[in-house]
């Protein structure tokens, strides 16, 4: 081998070496960082959050139960895969927006957009099946016998249709709204013009 | 003299020391006859009672009591989540009972479209139930 192809060996050889360094680098500084956005503590980090849907959410079973199982704020409103949640990452740019603007800076003016932000978390969980609920929770592992009476009757149905093959006939939101946060004033008229609502 | 006044006075002391320590013994506070640097005791815990179909009233007029658990269930100045099931809306399609045409008059005795505000906190008529002995004997 001469010295000239020697030279361009190495060359290219360090090119991919440094390429492959550099590409954990950034990527996973980038990953990193986008992580580091998807925590509660990141969340609760404007008062707006944690003064509102944050308090709310201590009320209920998301937050304290019997079996210690607690959801933090992004295992419902952050999508687990990877390509939902770029996109609502993107998506999530307008609430830094907001966040300036101040659109929400007070318990007044968050109760006056309640209604429209739970509209919106309810046609996007709507819209994917409930996606972020069924990181969880699934018909096909329930079992009927130890739910409620009046909520195994609820959820038979759609337990059947599961089991059957078939896609469930109503997705969780359909029913449960609500549950880990105060509901907006006038929320039933709203959700049933919307299509959101039986 | 001056020996007799301090013997008495001891005395009163000790006297008084006693009379108080005998009363401390006999004073039950309202959590009970505990020592102030001894945990209280821990409340018995009650289930709600669930029951299928409802149940019966105790007498004429009393407002159903609740067959259901309401953990969950939040009554605020904004939001009230028992109407979910129990509203004219949805009371057929939730299979629940509905609540009654007497919700919708106002003091005025005004027949309202919605619920009255005054019917709005459902739980200071309607209670849940639990398999307790009464706190207070009565021959109710």
């Amino acid at each position: 081998m001469s010295t000239a192809e020697k030279t361009k060996t190495c060359l290219s050889l360090s090119t991919i070496f440094i390429g492959i360094a550099l590409g954990i680098i950034l990527w996973g500084g980038f990953n990193w960082t986008l992580e580091l956005t998807n925590t509660e503590e990141f969340c609760i980090s404007c008062h707006e959050m944690e003064n509102n849907p944050y308090a709310d959410l201590q009320d209920t079973v998301h937050y304290t139960n019997r079996t210690g199982v607690r959801a933090t704020c992004p295992d419902c409103h952050v999508p687990k895969e990877w390509i939902h949640k770029i996109v609502r990452k993107i998506k999530a740019s307008s609430e830094l927006y907001h966040k300036f603007m101040g659109t929400i800076d007070t318990p007044e003016k968050f109760e006056e957009h309640r209604l429209e932000m739970a509209m919106r978390e309810w046609k996007r969980m709507k819209d994917t099946d409930s996606r972020e609920c069924r990181n969880c929770h699934n018909f096909g592992s329930m079992d009927l016998d130890k739910q409620d009476t009046r909520s195994a009757d609820r959820h038979d149905p759609h337990v059947w249709e599961v089991l059957d093959g078939e896609e469930p006939s109503q997705t969780c939101i359909d029913c449960h709204k609500g549950i880990a946060h105060s509901l907006p004033e006038n929320w039933e008229e709203a959700a049933k013009a919307a299509g959101l609502q039986d | 003299m001056r020996q007799a006044i301090l013997t008495t006075m001891l005395g009163a002391a000790l006297f008084s020391t006693y009379v108080m320590s005998v009363q401390a013994a006999e004073i039950a506070s309202l959590r009970g006859a505990n020592n102030l640097d001894a945990p209280a005791n821990a409340i018995e815990k009650n289930e709600q009672k669930k029951m299928d179909g409802g149940f019966d009233r105790a007498w004429e007029l009393q407002p159903p009591s609740i067959p259901h658990d309401i953990e969950k269930d939040r009554i605020t100045l904004t939001e009230n989540t028992c109407m979910k099931c129990h509203s004219k809306d949805n009371f057929d399609k939730e299979n629940a009972p509905e609540i009654g045409e007497s919700h919708y008059i106002a003091r005025d005795g005004s027949v309202l479209d919605k619920p009255s505000s005054r019917r709005h906190f459902c739980n200071q008529c309607h209670t849940p139930q639990a398999d307790i002995a009464p706190l207070v004997e009565n021959s109710f």
